[in-house]
């Protein structure tokens, strides 16, 4: 137990403190990561949208796929209506992806695996969510609460229930994601830390499971991902099509 | 066995974390608010800038270009289609063509027969009536030789009788008498050696 496996989820700071009024925003290795994240993304796709053959290739196919597959997506979850929202869902599902690929990489800091961040990002669609409900529907959106073919009996309790549950979306969204991957490097890192302590004899069988949990985190990394999208979707789905 | 060492290490090695805990106390950096704001911050500044350019730069160029390859491949799907019909129609016609130019082979071909037969039967008759009359003036030719040929013998037989008897007997005999002679039997022989 060289290093404690929580010692990779700390942040620190990269160059000289930065302080805007009370508040500090230095440059830390979590912003280098997500600088990292972004900067590939925009890459990839920036190339991948570059030249328009009709054969693409390798990563024109790829920036391709990965629209269509996000673009049926939204179409899916949420139908025609959500498509002025295409870009941001794109950017959200591509920016949680990257970061927790990054993530896998041995030595690197996983943005996603820190509460703020994606409480951030789930308190962003929470709000943005429900101000669509609002403008779409009015007040009407509130009939998301009250859904049909209850009994009167049950109503009261139904309704505190279901807003228990949408308010609790945030949390659930951003603490899922957070959760996962938090739980999986720590988990890593334990295996990782086993292979030292057991030394060449016992260090084997946790390496060989070190070796088939990278497989799975890095599935893990890209179903939180798409559980993200897709949840995002479905909240849009309830706020621009009430009918519950 | 292996697996009970292996599961025996893992229930034993929670000990070694739950000491390592203990000893780098701190608990989960997560929770630790000192960059809390600067993750905010940095958040909001690299997801902004990445959602403006993806959204005003690089999707609207990726769904153009795949709305483009669609229609052109439409297109060259539209026009294939087109090709194939323009093609089936030509091996339509090509199919016309042979079965017509194969039914004039054929009629040429039948003319052609008939007018070898009838050449043929022609020819036929022409050396059928050649031939005729050849057999016919040669069986004439016969019958003269035939006709002619008792005399002739006759003729012989008396000159070579005449001049037998001349050198068998040294005088001249009269030609008439030994024709007489000769005229009788052959009238007498006649029919051994000229009968049909």
């Amino acid at each position: 137990m060289a290093a404690n496996p929580m010692s990779q989820f700390d942040v620190y700071r990269i160059g000289p403190e930065i302080k805007v009024g009370a508040f500090d925003i230095s440059f830390t290795n979590a912003s280098l990561f997500m600088i990292l994240s972004t900067v590939s993304i925009l890459l990839i796709f920036n190339l991948g949208s570059k030249k328009n053959s009709i054969l693409p290739n390798k990563i024109q196919l790829l920036s391709e796929l990965s629209y269509t597959f996000v673009s049926k997506m939204i179409s899916d979850t949420a139908g025609s209506k959500a498509k002025p929202y295409f870009a941001f869902i794109f950017s959200l599902f591509m920016f949680v992806l990257f970061c927790n690929m990054f993530g896998m990489i041995p030595y690197t800091f996983t943005v996603t695996s820190h509460i703020i961040v994606t409480f951030v990002l789930a308190a962003f669609i929470f709000i943005g969510v429900t101000v669509i409900g609002f403008i779409k529907h009015g007040f009407g959106y509130l009939k998301l609460f009250v859904p049909s073919g209850v009994p009167a009996v049950l109503l009261p309790l139904i309704v505190v229930i279901e807003i228990i549950s949408y308010l609790s979306r945030p949390i659930s969204l951003s603490v899922r994601l957070f959760a996962n991957m938090m739980a999986g490097h720590t988990m890593m890192k334990v295996f990782g830390g086993f292979v030292i302590s057991l030394g060449i004899v016992g260090g084997w069988l946790p390496l060989s499971f070190s070796v088939a949990l990278t497989g799975l985190e890095i599935l893990v990394a890209f179903l939180q991902a798409y559980v993200f999208a897709i949840l995002t979707c479905i909240y849009l789905n309830d706020a621009l099509n009430l009918h519950h | 066995m292996f697996k009970k060492i292996y599961f025996q290490s893992i229930f034993f090695s929670f000990f070694f974390i739950k000491e390592a805990f203990a000893a780098e106390s701190g608990g989960m950096p997560q929770l630790n608010p000192e960059f809390w704001v600067s993750q905010i911050f940095w958040l909001i500044l690299t997801f902004g800038i990445m959602y403006l350019v993806l959204s005003k730069l690089i999707l609207p160029k990726i769904s153009k270009n795949l709305e483009s390859r669609k229609s052109q491949v439409l297109e060259n799907i539209e026009a294939a289609e087109k090709q194939r019909e323009d093609s089936d129609a030509k091996l339509k016609e090509y199919d016309e063509i042979i079965s017509k130019s194969k039914l004039e082979a054929n009629s040429i071909f039948n003319q052609a027969r008939e007018k070898a037969l009838k050449d043929i039967g022609a020819k036929r008759e022409v050396l059928d009536k050649q031939i005729d009359n050849e057999i016919a003036e040669a069986e004439k030719e016969i019958d003269t030789l035939r006709k002619n040929a008792p005399e002739k013998i006759n003729k012989i037989a008396i000159e070579t009788s005449s001049e037998l008897l001349q050198k068998l007997i040294g005088a001249e005999i009269n030609n008439s008498s030994i024709s007489a002679i000769v005229d009788d039997l052959s009238k007498r022989n006649g029919d051994k050696y000229y009968g049909n």
